[in-house]
């Protein structure tokens, strides 16, 4: 009988105890609790290295990503890419099991690239690591080279390699690594005394839109600038379906991406995305270096005008003057739908920064300000342009917070909507707001990164997609004998 | 029907036999003698391929790990349980929300599909993660006072450094009087998703079956529903149909799974099971240690459901044996409704299938009742026991191939030329760029249920949407 007095029987929580702390996690005592974590990451919108690392390979021609590592880890970048694009995303791994834990994985990356080289004939594989080899202490360089004195690839054959630990970063710092090796391999010894080929090298960053490439490259045609984007993945992600699948549908030319070390002048707008790669080129590319804010609002995008003028003497084309006119013309006639509206947002350092400059200058209110993955560096340039604005006086910055703080933070102090990803959604749901997927990634709205958010265009873009819809909240909600005609 | 031999108008042993070799012609040696006993024409019998062996290095395979096997599949859509992805942020963030195992509740409050993570750092890797471990879950358990229980799902760096998270768990299970069940399913484990499902199997095995017991009395009409994950719903589709026909579900494993619930498993009369592949081995240990028999079940399509409603109510009494004629007799007339609107436009119709352990044989008839024929089928992670099941499901010389590398799949489909290719988001965009229709098989592309007689008419819709879509009309320019 003792026995049976030991059983559990099976439990239903009372339906006044789910309320009741469905209730209590919307409350600031929860978010007392909630913010006093230490060890616990609740819903975090950031992925690791390896992932930025695959984006910037697939910028350039014929380049098959390559992760030397476990298989699993491939098949998670390679789906977050799918997802988001709505694209293919080829790159293979090394598939490093248990044994390659106890021996290294020197034998799997040979044979792998080996296969890889013969079956999908890219013209570069660009190497990543995941987790594994970078606890054993898997050394690359060695292996690249024994791989090289074994013929399993040509001599010549271009194999850069950049240690992306997942424990370290984040996707954005993954991206940094692998563009910063795949630069340094391709302009090893291109450096040629006095050349210079006239041309802009522009780098996007850790950018997944691809409307954002082919607006960049819009303007430097309007400008008449020639250029060398990298890494360039408007064709990868965004191909045509004409009944041809092609493995490399774009990508940076190779032999361009060399000859970017002569260039007239180096230009990233992404600096939190190419820290280092842009450090480095400082100290290595010919021409002129500069960094600029990725250009998301009217004023952003005056200063890369500004600039591409003064880099090339060019003076602005009327075509980018009137554009500029338009866009002006276009947050004007909206402006009273946004005026005043509270913002929560999140996601990496170069785009939240281009949220909170393109909110303060149409009369919004940047308000709870979180990253995921930041630094003192991010925070004291996001609170420089907090002080900037009267709209910006009460904003708040958080760093190193997730979406579950700020969930806390859209239900103790509310907001009109969130500019996120769709990690956001559930948080947004909750507490009953419209989301703007500008970020990365989007896996629930179709077609979205088609639609550039930089330059003029990208002005029209965001405040058209956030105006119509605080209208269509009114329409949805408000009461009968307010549903009108006009808005 | 299974037991007849089915043919396929111009496939032979010999032309796909010619086919698998002119795919293997791209290997270079070595791999080429490791890819080819993983591809084979079906002999109708056998387990004609080889399977779950390591996967060729750097050939594009398109399978997971064993992270992926116990947090996706087995633990993930337990909904009353703080599931911890256990290492570097990626792996959490990857599987988070992205395989459709819905859930009832509220989320944050009594369920919690959401991305729990321990974000390893370089100093957790250096000194190790156990105290964090520690601390995690007493965060866990204060900000999430109704979760039934957590489990602690290792990442690579956690098995590599040298963690205990066994002992941190039963030490931490006694403090805070809650389960807390280690798993070590850390994704160099193995060689695909599949060890992963055995490793998440064995913790319950160890850790949960047998700890609780339902508190209503017992009937002879007790089962559990096994290897339903409700992508998309399907449990919901599934559950009220067993119940219409008198039987008491008294768990799911585990998809809208709960906790308490699968721990009580134990005193169920029978265990159907659908996912064979990610849950025999634990409908084995509750037959060898509680006497529970168990059978196997298909859901998809109106003439398996039928076969297989006719297979569970051989294991009762007529009551549920008339229920199920009953049942069969009220559904029968609507699926047939489903099969008259979509069968003429589907009627011949070719299909390629390739998934994850089950659904490559299991909707094979279901496309039959369609009018569809699948023309070659195969696994990302099968054992050899699946492809047995297999060869009788498929017509005859068809090809079947294991772990399939995307290349291989790109010559099979360009010979034999389907109206529909069934598999992954990451074949997904590949096939539509040349112009074939596709269906994500994983995840029913955002649709479903699929399963059981709520389920057909959606997939005949999803189907029929898919190879008769006009945008297919308009790939080929005039210019």
């Amino acid at each position: 009988m003792s026995a049976d007095a030991a059983v559990k029987y099976v439990t239903e929580i009372p339906e006044d105890e789910v309320k009741r702390v469905a209730e209590w996690i919307n409350t600031e005592e929860y978010k007392e609790k909630n913010f006093a974590r230490q060890a616990l990451v609740i819903n975090p919108p950031h992925a690791c290295q390896p992932l930025g690392a695959e984006l910037a390979a697939h910028g350039f021609e014929g380049t098959l990503p390559f992760v030397h590592g476990s298989q699993g880890c491939a098949s998670y970048y390679r789906s977050t890419l799918n997802r988001h694009f709505r694209e293919p995303a080829p790159a293979v791994s090394d598939s490093m099991t248990e044994d390659g834990a106890v021996f290294g994985g020197q034998n799997n990356l040979h044979e792998a690239l080996e296969n890889a080289y013969t079956m999908y004939k890219p013209k570069m594989m660009a190497i990543f690591t995941s987790c594994m080899p970078e606890i054993i202490g898997d050394d690359l360089t060695a292996f690249i080279k024994n791989a090289k004195n074994k013929e399993c690839v040509p001599a010549d054959f271009p194999l850069p390699f950049a240690n992306t630990p997942s424990f370290n970063g984040s996707h954005i710092h993954g991206y940094d690594a692998m563009l910063l090796s795949i630069l340094q391999t391709l302009t090893e010894g291109k450096q040629v005394e006095g050349r210079c080929t006239g041309k802009l090298n522009l780098i996007p960053g850790f950018d997944a839109n691809t409307g954002n490439y082919r607006e960049y490259k819009r303007i430097l045609k309007e400008f008449g600038i020639p250029y060398t984007l990298l890494a360039d993945i408007s064709e990868t992600f965004d191909s045509p379906l004409d009944g041809t699948y092609r493995t490399y549908p774009g990508g940076t030319s190779l032999d361009e991406a060399a000859d970017s070390v002569n260039g007239k002048a180096t230009l990233t707008l992404g600096p939190y995305a190419t820290a280092k790669t842009f450090t480095w080129i400082k100290d290595n590319f010919s021409g002129k270096h500069v960094s600029l804010p990725i250009p998301f609002g009217v004023v952003k995008t005056d200063a890369l005008l500004l600039k591409l003028s003064e880099l090339f003497g060019k003076p602005v084309p009327e075509s980018l003057k009137a554009e500029r006119g338009r866009a002006v013309d276009a947050i004007t006639d909206a402006h009273q739908y946004i005026h005043g509206k509270k913002f929560a947002l999140y996601g990496d350092p170069d785009y939240l920064m281009g949220y909170v400059s393109f909110l303060l200058e149409v009369g919004a209110r940047p308000y709870h300000i979180l990253c995921s993955k930041g630094t003192k560096k991010v925070e004291k340039e996001l609170q420089a342009l907090l002080d900037s604005s009267q709209d910006g006086k009460d904003g708040k910055i958080y760093i190193n917070k997730d979406l579950w703080h700020m969930r806390s933070l859209l239900m103790t102090d509310p907001v009109d909507a969130m500019i996120g990803d769709t990690h956001g959604k559930f948080a947004a749901r909750d507490a009953n707001i419209p989301l703007f997927r500008f970020g990365f990634p989007n896996f629930d709205r179709v077609n979205l990164h088609r639609y550039p958010l930089v330059g003029y265009q990208g002005v029209i873009n965001m405040m058209t997609t956030i105006c119509n819809k605080f209208i269509e909240v009114r329409d949805e909600t408000c009461e009968e004998r307010y549903f009108e005609m006009m808005r | 029907m299974s037991s007849e031999i089915k043919k396929v108008e111009g496939i032979t042993k010999e032309s796909t036999q010619e086919m698998i070799d002119k795919a293997l012609e791209v290997y270079p040696e070595k791999a080429k003698k490791k890819r080819a006993p993983h591809l084979a024409p079906n002999d109708g019998v056998s387990a004609c391929v080889k399977s779950n062996r390591k996967t060729v290095p750097g050939v594009m395979s398109a399978r997971g790990c064993a992270y992926a096997g116990a947090k996706g599949v087995v633990w993930g859509p337990i909904r009353d349980m703080v599931h911890v992805s256990h290492g570097p942020v990626g792996c959490g963030w990857y599987s988070w929300g992205t395989r459709r195992n819905l859930m009832t509740g509220i989320n944050g409050v009594n369920q919690f599909a959401m991305q729990f993570t321990s974000d390893f750092q370089e100093k957790d890797i250096v000194y190790g993660g156990d105290k964090k471990l520690k601390q995690l879950l007493v965060e866990a358990h204060e900000l999430f006072p109704l979760a039934k229980g957590i489990s602690v799902l290792s990442e690579c760096p956690v098995g590599l450094i040298g963690d205990d998270i066994n002992s941190v768990a039963k030490q931490s299970a006694k403090e805070l009087d809650l389960p807390i069940i280690p798993c070590n399913c850390e994704g160099f484990r193995g060689v695909s998703q599949s060890l992963g499902h055995h490793i998440s199997n064995d913790t319950i095995r160890d850790h949960i079956i047998g700890t609780r017991e339902f508190a209503e009395p017992e009937t002879p009409y007790d089962i559990a529903l096994i290897g339903d994950y409700n992508i998309g719903g399907d449990v919901w589709s599934v559950k009220p149909l067993l119940e219409e026909i008198g039987l008491n579900v008294k768990a799911v494993w585990t998809g809208d799974g709960e906790l308490e619930k699968i721990a009580a498993t134990h005193k169920v009369k029978l265990n159907i099971i659908h996912c064979y592949r990610s849950m025999n081995y634990m409908c084995r240990v509750m037959e060898e240690k509680y006497g529970i028999p168990w059978l196997e079940f298909n859901f998809f399509g109106p003439t398996k459901i039928r076969e297989s409603l006719r297979a569970i109510a051989g294991r009762f009494d007529d009551r549920i044996k008339e229920n199920v004629e009953r049942v069969i007799a009220k559904y029968d007339p609507l699926m047939q409704a489903v099969i008259d609107e979509y069968r003429p436009r589907l009627e011949g119709k070719k299909v390629m299938l390739y998934v994850g352990g089950l659904r490559p044989r299991h909707t094979v008839n279901a496309y039959a009742d369609l009018g569809m024929v699948v023309v070659g089928s195969g696994y990302e992670f099968a054992h050899g026991d699946d492809y047995e099941r297999t060869s009788v499901e498929m017509p005859e010389a068809t090809v079947i191939y294991d772990d399939a590398s995307e290349y291989e799949l790109e010559e099979f489909v360009n010979t034999l030329r389907p109206d529909l290719v069934g598999s992954g988001i990451k074949e997904k965009y590949l096939f539509q760029k040349m112009g074939v229709p596709f269906r994500q098989m994983h995840s029913w592309d955002y649709s479903g249920p699929y399963h059981a007689y709520n389920g057909f008419p959606i997939f005949a819709r999803d189907v029929d949407m898919a190879v008769n879509s006009p945008t297919w009309k308009l790939v080929k320019s005039p210019f």
